[in-house]
């Protein structure tokens, strides 16, 4: 067991000093194994598209701490971002230095460039004040054919855990198809929600058949999906299994999909990161029940 | 980009709404008195546009190019990137109109040829909109006038401005003209389809 893999687990244990300190007394998040691993991580996570991209606003940057803070007291670990998002990469750096949340923290990043990846992704890690990386992917499938095998090489030399690709909003699923046949990746991300379902067909089955894990993206549509289902009162079924609003409705029915890992809705929002996180908790519907919530969602 | 068609301009709006107008709002306050400098620089160009005595041409040009350069540093570069890692193509953009005014305007100048009466009248009213209500227009969207945009600070209310004396310069050929309009024409698109995606 690696030093570091060997500290999360005796932190919880010892009781996590200074402001991650109430972890411990809160009830646990669902959690999900990497299957190429078995290392287990929450069913939810954090993005940070849009949502962390403050530039130099003091008070917006206090306040993305503040969403970390309170997304690790809840048993978050899981937070995404790329090279792409702005200055979401240094707000992250700044709220895990100050949390001192360095080694709780599992750190997914991307790369995003056609000419020099390692170099992007050195800037990238300097931004984040961490060590290493636990998951790099390739953002969009930019010149997967270069920087994959960048990932891999890394990977193997110890100085990365995990390698994936990504897509969003459905684009390009034939040759992500191809990549995740052909390539040993450990992740793939993609766009899943109550209704972009696509990736039902293909992708989600194929991931299980290969062993990789799955990250989604765009839970709530960039927000679009809750302001829509928010004109409307929840339904009988929610309180089946433990939702007390449509956020939690739509993170559950992603997390109990048998391929999804982990779902990494963006927020800026402390009260929306304890909603988020609290989606974790409680009872998950049944496949009987996914077909009814998307099915009723999908008449509203 | 591939399948570029499935893509929406909100795809490509990487900040909120509130992100964007509070970075103009701190930048605002962070250069304040400035405002009032480029409300009267703007003035004066609507004077010399009006008046158009010998050598207001290259006056209006070169004031026109400074403004240029104060939004691409100011605005572009300083502020703008920390959010929008394509706005150093905006600010470099802004630098090269600064440099086309000095090079078209200030260097060298053409012969008398006046647009067209409907153009200059046109020309007028976009730089007068451009210099004295394109700040007001905080009213309209209900946002405080520390979010004012104002011009030689702003991009947008700088560049309806410049394409206005543009258009009603009396001593620059078409030709001329339409290249010094290029660069203006192109930041309104960007700054409409950011305000219109913001919006939405």
């Amino acid at each position: 067991m690696r030093r570091r893999d060997l500290l999360l687990q005796l932190v919880p244990a010892l009781g996590a000093a200074g402001a991650l300190a109430q972890t411990t007394a809160r009830p646990l998040p669902l959690t999900r194994a990497i299957p190429s691993s078995g290392e287990q991580i929450p069913v939810v996570g954090l993005g940070s598209w849009i949502t962390f991209n403050v530039g130099n606003d003091r008070a917006a940057r206090d306040q993305c701490a503040e969403v970390m803070r309170q997304f690790f007291m809840a048993g978050g670990r899981l937070i995404d971002s790329s090279p792409m998002y702005g200055s979401s990469q240094g707000v992250i750096g700044e709220g895990l230095q100050r949390l001192q949340a360095q080694s709780r923290v599992f750190s997914a990043e991307k790369v995003w460039t056609s000419s020099d990846g390692a170099a992007q992704i050195e800037a990238s890690r300097k931004l984040w004040q961490v060590p290493q990386f636990d998951l790099l992917q390739v953002h969009n499938l930019l010149a997967w054919e270069k920087q994959l095998p960048l990932l891999q090489a890394m990977k193997a030399a110890g100085r990365l855990r995990y390698v994936g690709i990504t897509t969003s909003e459905g684009r390009r699923h034939g040759e992500f198809e191809q990549i995740m046949r052909n390539q040993r990746i450990d992740f793939i991300q993609l766009s899943y929600n109550l209704l972009d379902r696509e990736a039902e067909q293909r992708l989600l089955p194929l991931a299980r058949e290969r062993g990789i894990a799955v990250l989604v993206n765009r839970p709530f549509r960039e927000g679009a999906l809750l302001r829509q289902l928010q004109r409307h009162p929840l339904p009988g079924w929610a309180g089946e299994i433990d939702c007390t609003s449509w956020a939690q409705v739509a993170l559950k029915f992603i997390v109990s999909h048998p391929a999804v890992t982990c779902a990494i809705p963006a927020t800026s929002n402390v009260d929306h990161v304890r909603e988020n996180m609290a989606a974790a908790l409680g009872r998950m519907p049944d496949a009987a029940l996914r077909q009814r919530m998307a099915s009723d969602v999908g008449k509203l | 980009m591939s399948e570029w068609w499935t893509y929406r301009l909100s795809d490509f709006l990487m900040f909120s709404p509130r992100t964007y107008w509070r970075l103009i709002e701190h930048y605002n306050q962070a250069i304040w008195p400035a405002h009032a400098v480029a409300l009267v620089v703007g003035l004066v160009l609507l004077w010399l546009a009006a008046d158009w005595r010998a050598n207001g041409g290259r006056w209006i040009a070169g004031l026109l190019a400074l403004a240029w350069l104060c939004v691409a540093w100011a605005f572009h570069w300083e502020r703008y990137t920390s959010i929008n890692w394509a706005a150093q193509y905006l600010a470099m953009a802004f630098a090269v109109q600064a440099f086309l005014l000095i090079v078209l305007g200030v260097l060298r100048r053409d012969a008398h040829v006046p647009p067209a009466g409907m153009v200059q009248g046109m020309g007028w009213l976009m730089a007068g909109v451009g210099i004295v209500l394109y700040p007001l227009a905080v009213l309209i969207g209900d946002r405080p006038w520390a979010q004012a945009e104002v011009f030689a600070v702003m991009p947008e209310p700088t560049a309806l401005a410049t394409l206005g004396l543009v258009l009603a310069s009396n001593d620059l050929s078409p030709v001329r003209r339409w290249v010094l309009a290029i660069i203006p024409v192109l930041s309104l698109l960007v700054g409409a389809a950011t305000l219109w995606t913001l919006s939405t």
